[in-house]
């Protein structure tokens, strides 16, 4: 019988002194406070948390595993369909997904799915070395995988446990995609998670390639025509930012959330003795958008000194991101200006940011997503003085490597065509991730990558 | 890492570089650039190829001291690597897609201004290997700071200008061209400018009235140079571009050079801290 106490509170950094680091905000279960919390998990016969995982995580199982105290079984198990839980523990929107529609959130708090499989997966991590390395027998045949984001390294992996010799093609001088660019420091800490699940995989014997530009250094075809390549796997994510096209937007001071998260994340902006890369934030900085990037550049400002506002045109219902992250960014002091869409943005007679003009908006009726849409309220127009804006309205697939494959087929907003298993019009050539779905989530894309790794496998054996 | 197997100095603050990357010389066409990086903690630069090799495998750059990291890219020798080199990026040149009888029937104008002589060899070098003859006008401040003057000979029409008139002609490019347009009657159908901001947007002033067509390259602040961040953003006939994926290249009379201008002061005070702090350790530790 399930353990009726109350959810086991994670521990966190007090927010107003982490509002001034990077250091990671939750501190994460200990193996005592994980036991306790996995007690209260009532083992649904028709688990209908696996249902709303997007990978269908066996999570009733992985936490009875926690219950019986065998960390390893718990992570064999989450490993059975996830190849990076500590990554999605800590970034998935488990609130819309397994935690939403655990049984136990009808009347109460639903159990810490997400929290508790972050803890096996860092358990997992630094007790990898114990796992004895099974010889993989090579079968053979080369893939190659442009992009070392979630989606790529997922596909690795499975690829090369299936015995590929497998190539990983990175643009940028860092692996990990957008867990390295995009999400910050304190979210996903780079060097204890992301680059040990990276290690993981290397462990496999990926190799991976960066300075590569697939597109530019080298093309699709290349790699299928000349480089002998059996397959290859795009996972070369979204990273194209939108802009809003108001006026003023190219004064100084404004600027794209990735080109902002680039700088601190990537480029390590926000630690300058070990850093030749700058940023600016000024005294005061508005970001506009109400999605995770929105929330990670607002709460980055903010740790580099700056004032932070979000600025979104929708209501607090309707913001995109994570309810932790929101949460967090208010107790972090962020201002929330809901309801609120720009028109303009002011500049100094020397053409740098000196305010953002908005609108004040009320939601009709709901639109196509769903969502109930916003109208401009006339009249209501007013100045917030910043000097940076930061553009967080998402992204769209870079045109580098559709435009430069022949053959292979993109839709109207700039998305790879595949179907569910990954297969593109391009024989030989598979997508999944961001670039075929446009920016979503890493569980997604992980899991894209997991499946088209199958139909690689498929593929390969069907021309033997 | 990308290993450094040739350096020279062409000038005051100015080397040339070849670096031994293999991938980026197989792919490399007139027009497009790289990202260097020169070590951890690095800035990613871009830099505009100024010559590549398939055969040798090397590509080569030349770069100026003009902040912290060119200093740090140019402080490195023969045999030092650097972190990263990637590329080729943005589009070639557009006369690379040309066919080639339409080509010989081209007649252009290359202006180079400084060390934007470098990424203008590797076209003029180009059109000289399918059949083009151009005219190139190599522009500086004075002789000793002129560059590329006996290999452009090798593959153009070299036309000398200098300020202080200590060869060539005296005065700036935009008077040597007038005297080539006005004075000598040389008929062109495309003038190609590659130099500092200001003197691109001076040479489309020359050149718009005579309606000739003029391609500028642009350097642009960037982080990621493929197409992420949007740091290089400029205003090309009213529509916002990126450089570093819709460009270098642009037709310079629709380009707003002013903001341009603006834009690539946005971290201006930073960069002169930053180089102001390597100077002044540089001096502490005698380097």
């Amino acid at each position: 019988m399930a353990n009726k106490i109350p959810r086991v509170p994670v521990r966190e950094q007090d927010p107003v002194v982490r509002a001034t680091n990077f250091e990671e905000v939750c501190y994460g279960y200990s193996w005592e406070e994980a036991s306790l919390e996995a007690t209260r998990c009532l083992n649904c016969k028709n688990p209908r948390c696996v249902a709303a995982c997007p990978v269908n995580i066996h999570i009733p199982d992985f936490i009875k595993c926690i219950v019986e105290g065998d960390l390893r079984a718990a992570a064999d198990t989450i490993h059975l369909d996830s190849s990076l839980p500590s990554i999605c523990g800590r970034v998935c929107p488990q609130e819309s997904q397994c935690e939403g529609s655990c049984v136990l959130g009808i009347k109460g708090e639903p159990v810490a799915i997400g929290k508790l499989e972050r803890f096996v997966g860092d358990w997992a991590l630094e007790h990898s070395a114990e796992v004895e390395s099974v010889a993989i027998e090579p079968n053979g045949h080369r893939v190659a995988v442009v992009g070392s984001g979630p989606a790529g390294l997922a596909c690795a992996s499975d690829l090369a446990k299936l015995g590929y010799k497998v190539d990983v093609f990175e643009a940028l001088h860092k692996l990990g995609g957008v867990l390295s660019y995009g999400i910050p420091e304190f979210r996903l800490p780079k060097d204890r998670v992301v680059a040990r699940e990276i290690a993981e995989v290397k462990k496999l014997g990926v190799r991976f390639e960066t300075d590569v530009i697939v597109g530019r250094t080298l093309t699709i075809d290349s790699l299928l025509d000349e480089e002998g390549y059996d397959a290859v796997f795009v996972g070369s994510g979204a990273g194209l930012p939108r802009f809003m096209g108001i006026e003023g937007e190219n004064l100084n001071g404004v600027l794209s959330a990735n080109e902002f998260l680039t700088r601190v994340n990537l480029m390590g902006a926000w630690n300058p003795e070990k850093s030749d890369t700058p940023v600016y934030v000024g005294r005061k900085v508005v970001v506009v958008g109400g999605g995770n990037v929105a929330m990670d550049a607002v709460r980055t400002a903010k740790r580099l000194g700056a004032e932070a506002v979000i600025v979104y045109r929708r209501g607090e219902a309707e913001l995109p991101a994570r309810k932790e992250e929101v949460h967090h960014a208010k107790e972090e002091g962020i201002e929330f200006r809901m309801l609120t869409n720009p028109t303009r943005i002011l500049g100094t007679d020397d053409g740098w940011v000196r305010g953002i003009n908005c609108v004040e908006m009320e939601l009709g009726e709901p639109d196509a997503s769903g969502r109930r849409s916003p109208q401009e309220k006339p009249g209501s127009d007013f100045v917030i003085d910043c000097d940076v804006v930061i553009m967080a309205l998402g992204t769209s697939p870079n045109p580098l490597i559709s435009s430069t494959t022949s053959g292979l087929n993109i839709n109207r907003r700039g998305c790879i065509e595949a179907d569910e298993m990954g297969v593109t019009s391009r024989e030989g050539v598979f997508a999944g991730g961001d670039a075929v779905t446009g920016a979503a989530t890493v569980i997604l894309a992980m899991g894209a990558g997991r499946k088209a790794a199958k139909a690689i496998d498929e593929y390969v054996k069907s021309k033997r | 890492m990308f290993k450094i197997v040739e350096k020279r100095k062409l000038a005051e603050n100015i080397y040339e570089m070849k670096v031994a990357a293999e991938r980026v010389a197989r792919a490399a066409l007139p027009g497009q650039f790289v990202i260097v990086r020169v070590n951890e903690g690095g800035e990613r630069v871009p830099l505009t190829i100024a010559d590549y090799d398939v055969e040798a495998g090397t590509v080569t750059i030349v770069t100026q001291t003009i902040g912290l990291s060119t200093r740090k890219i140019c402080a490195l020798e023969v045999g030092d690597s650097l972190a990263d080199f990637a590329g080729p990026l943005g589009r070639p040149s557009e006369f690379v897609h040309m066919p080639v009888e339409e080509l010989r029937k081209m007649k252009y104008l290359f202006v180079a201004g400084g060390v934007g002589t470098a990424p203008v060899y590797p076209q003029v070098k180009w059109l000289k290997e399918h059949g083009v003859e151009c005219d190139v006008i190599i522009g500086a401040k004075s002789s000793n700071m002129l560059i590329y003057i006996d290999e452009m000979s090798k593959v153009g029409n070299v036309h000398i200008a200098t300020d202080d008139g200590t060869q060539g002609y005296k005065g700036l490019v935009t008077g040597l061209m007038t005297e080539l347009v006005e004075g000598e009657g040389r008929k062109y159908d495309e003038c190609v400018a590659i130099g500092p901001m200001i003197m691109m947007k001076f040479i489309t002033l020359t050149t718009k009235p005579w309606g000739l067509k003029t391609t500028v390259s642009l350097n642009a602040l960037m982080v990621d140079g493929t197409g992420m961040c949007g740091a290089c953003r400029v205003s090309v006939g009213g529509k916002t571009l990126f450089t570093c994926v819709d460009g270098p290249e642009f037709d310079g009379h629709q380009v707003d050079f002013d903001e341009a201008i603006r834009r690539q002061s946005m971290y201006r005070n930073q960069e002169r801290t930053a180089k102001e702090n390597y100077e002044h350790n540089c001096k502490c530790y005698g380097e």
